[in-house]
């Protein structure tokens, strides 16, 4: 027998696409609010809180690759979202467009990591939609996910909160995200390869909610890397970052992918990994607490805020300064 | 990676910094500044990334060659890439070249309205594209240093082999000897000594600098891309200059022997000939490119397709030449800053993201 692919039919709102639905989508997420296919999810609204909302889109190339699924990506990158915000994530939308064609067997692979990865991250899947594109118009699948959180009060954060003297805290390895998928779409194979870190950050700010008051910033560090969000910080302000390379935690199959390639893993996207500035008095207290956790067991303090207006300095292994500069465009090897 | 981080050593690094700073505090009594180029652009990278100019004393000055084969490839080079891509070609090129400007357009400009421009990680990427797409024609971008023609040549001979009609190459091999050559040519260089590119050397071999060491009497140093050998490297030329020498040291010996690759060098020789190359910002300089012989000539997507490079088309105004030989800073240059900024580049040292003119614009300006 061949196998099942998607046709056109599954997005034509008719017995196909309610099939599909049924078979695919309620008997994942069907339970709750999702029950009984309403147009829309009708939501509690929760007494005296602030809700943070966000939205993405997915769209990387292999949809499978080490450490994760298109799937996966899509509930990480929408609970950190609103996690770096302060909020405990609560509800997903999930709105998939399908290329004609696509083995239904990846569709439901990737089915099940949004399942697992929402249920470990403690959010519902409440609203979504499903369309079908003709073959060529996407890539597979292309998937959005919004999301909404309710705001700790504790968390006051800002860019213009950061002052001198504070540290710079990140919870693993940084680029891992990236270089897996390059090593996966060229097909770059090398023992102890390297696996994407996407993951949930929430347990993160969780851990950290106890010091909450003393963090002045959080971020995930995905497109354009850990130089791209400690530039966009500092951009503006009258504090700068002076990086400790040293420190940095990197794992070793990122290095080896990076360095065939010439890519700077500064600049390289992670997708479960978070920077945090927070003042130096309480640094201590969180790194502790999100080394307990299995998603912080290699955080580490890589920085100190500086006086050096709008600048993000490394200090590298050779004890020189240098420049960490945003990435320009799309991340090419080179060939020198 | 472990191999690798045994290069990056810090303890080790501050010890070879004491002794560069002992051997430039001896040199002090000279009229100007030390000057050394690094020859080669992935030397150019690793000083940045590891701020390798930072740690140096003060009379120790870095300046950076022409040996990014992406920045000193000429203009017209990218405007005919994209001609051909335009034509319907598939044009297969290392990542790096896809943002070089030309005259009006980048590669990656002309991907977005359409053109199959293909970034290949090696070489054999052509071979399975044109593979892949027999009733296409397949031109692949052959730009690149001894080390990058070795293995683009090494395709050549595998797609001959399996008689692929459909696969030429548009090149522009470059060479360093005769670069550095005509760098020493002129009489107010004020380059006092050379740090030697790796995997070229890797290709050519130390012997291959003998030459123009003899003639020229400039010390030069072969050094790999790590932090610890740059620093090692800069160590070495600093001996010779305190003694007084000037010879072809090899620092690199893990990698570079005195003979080079020769396999690689016969396999070069059998498809190649030297021809006069157009270095962009410096213009054109005798016999310093390879090109396809005449008998394969069926692989060279210039007389395949009837298009040619022109040689000399390059902005007058570019002092990049001047700045390459040290004799110029890039704020004496009329075009910095304002014709010439990172985002739109006339000459190699803007090109090259880490090139002298492009660091003096991000960093100094």
């Amino acid at each position: 027998m061949s196998e099942q692919t998607i046709q056109l039919g599954h997005g034509g709102g008719g017995l196909m696409s309610r099939d599909l639905i049924q078979s695919e989508i309620v008997t994942r997420f069907g339970g709750g609010m999702l029950k009984g296919l309403p147009d829309g999810a009708t939501l509690p609204m929760p007494a005296g809180r602030e809700l943070v909302f966000t939205t993405d889109s997915f769209v990387v190339q292999p949809l499978e690759f080490p450490g994760g699924t298109i799937g996966d990506l899509a509930v990480h990158g929408t609970v950190n979202d609103l996690a770096v915000c302060g909020a405990v994530p609560r509800w997903l939308s999930l709105s998939l467009i399908l290329e004609e064609g696509l083995p239904l067997s990846t569709l439901r692979r990737v089915l099940d990591s949004v399942k697992r990865t929402a249920d470990d991250c403690g959010v519902s899947v409440v609203t979504g939609d499903t369309k079908v594109v003709a073959r060529g118009q996407c890539d597979g699948v292309y998937i959005n996910t919004s999301g909404i959180g309710e705001k700790m009060d504790e968390f006051d954060l800002s860019a213009g909160r950061v002052s001198p003297g504070d540290h710079i805290l990140v919870s693993g390895s940084v680029g891992d995200h990236g270089m897996a998928v390059l090593a996966a779409r060229e097909g770059i194979r090398i023992t102890h390869g390297v696996v994407s870190d996407t993951g949930p950050v929430h347990r993160l700010v969780q851990a950290s909610r106890p010091f909450a008051r003393d963090v002045k910033f959080m971020r995930d560090p995905t497109r354009g890397g850990l130089a791209s969000v400690l530039n966009e910080v500092v951009e503006d302000q009258a504090a700068g970052i002076l990086l400790n390379e040293a420190a940095i935690p990197f794992s070793s199959g990122a290095k080896g992918v990076a360095e065939m390639l010439g890519v700077d893993l500064l600049q390289v996207a992670s997708e479960g990994r978070m920077i945090m500035i927070v003042a130096a008095s309480a640094s201590e207290a969180v790194l502790s607490a999100w080394r307990s956790l299995p998603e912080g067991r290699d955080a580490a303090r890589i920085g100190v805020v500086t006086d050096k207006k709008g600048r993000v300095i490394l200090e590298t292994l050779t004890g020189g300064h240098r420049l960490v500069d945003v990435p320009r465009g799309e991340l090419l090897p080179r060939i020198c | 990676m472990k191999y690798i981080d045994g290069f990056r050593n810090p303890a080790v690094a501050k010890g070879i910094r004491a002794t560069v700073d002992s051997l430039a505090s001896g040199l002090q009594s000279r009229a100007r500044p030390i000057n050394i180029m690094e020859v080669c652009g992935s030397h150019t990278m690793a000083i940045a990334r590891y701020g390798i100019r930072d740690v140096l004393p003060g009379n120790v000055n870095l300046i950076s060659g022409p040996g990014c084969p992406v920045c000193v490839t000429p203009t017209s080079y990218v405007d005919v890439a994209i001609a051909l891509a335009e034509r319907g070609i598939m044009v297969v090129s290392f990542g790096d070249m896809i943002q070089v400007p030309g005259s009006v357009s980048t590669l990656a400009e002309c991907r977005s309205r359409a053109g199959r421009i293909e970034v290949g990680y090696s070489p054999t990427r052509a071979i399975e594209l044109a593979e892949a797409n027999p009733d296409r024609e397949v031109v692949f971008l052959a730009i690149g240093f001894e080390t990058t023609t070795a293995p683009v040549i090494a395709m050549v001979d595998q797609a001959i082999g399996r008689g692929l009609k459909n696969l030429s190459l548009m090149t522009a091999f470059k060479l360093v000897p005769p670069a550095l050559t005509a760098l020493l040519a002129d009489p107010e260089i004020r380059i006092d000594a050379f740090l030697c590119p790796a995997h070229v050397s890797a290709i050519i071999g130390a012997d291959a600098y003998r030459p123009f060491v003899e003639q020229y009497k400039v010390p030069c140093v072969i050094a790999g891309f790590e932090p610890l050998d740059i620093l090692y490297g800069i160590q070495g030329i600093l001996e010779q200059m305190t003694q007084g020498k000037a010879d072809v040291v090899n620092h690199y010996s893990r990698v570079v022997t005195a003979q080079g690759n020769l396999h690689a060098q016969t396999l070069m020789a059998k498809y190649l000939e030297p021809v006069d190359a157009a270095w962009r910002g410096i213009g054109v300089l005798p016999k310093s490119g390879l090109g396809l012989r005449a008998e394969f000539s069926a692989y060279d997507a210039e007389k395949k397709y009837g298009v040619t490079v022109a040689l000399g088309s390059e902005n007058p105004a570019c002092a990049c030449g001047e700045v390459l030989k040290g004799k110029r800073r890039p704020p004496d240059c009329a075009l910095f800053g304002t014709t010439c900024t990172p985002e739109h580049p006339v000459g190699p040292c803007m090109v090259s993201t880490e090139g002298t003119c492009s660091a003096y614009f991000k960093y100094l300006r």
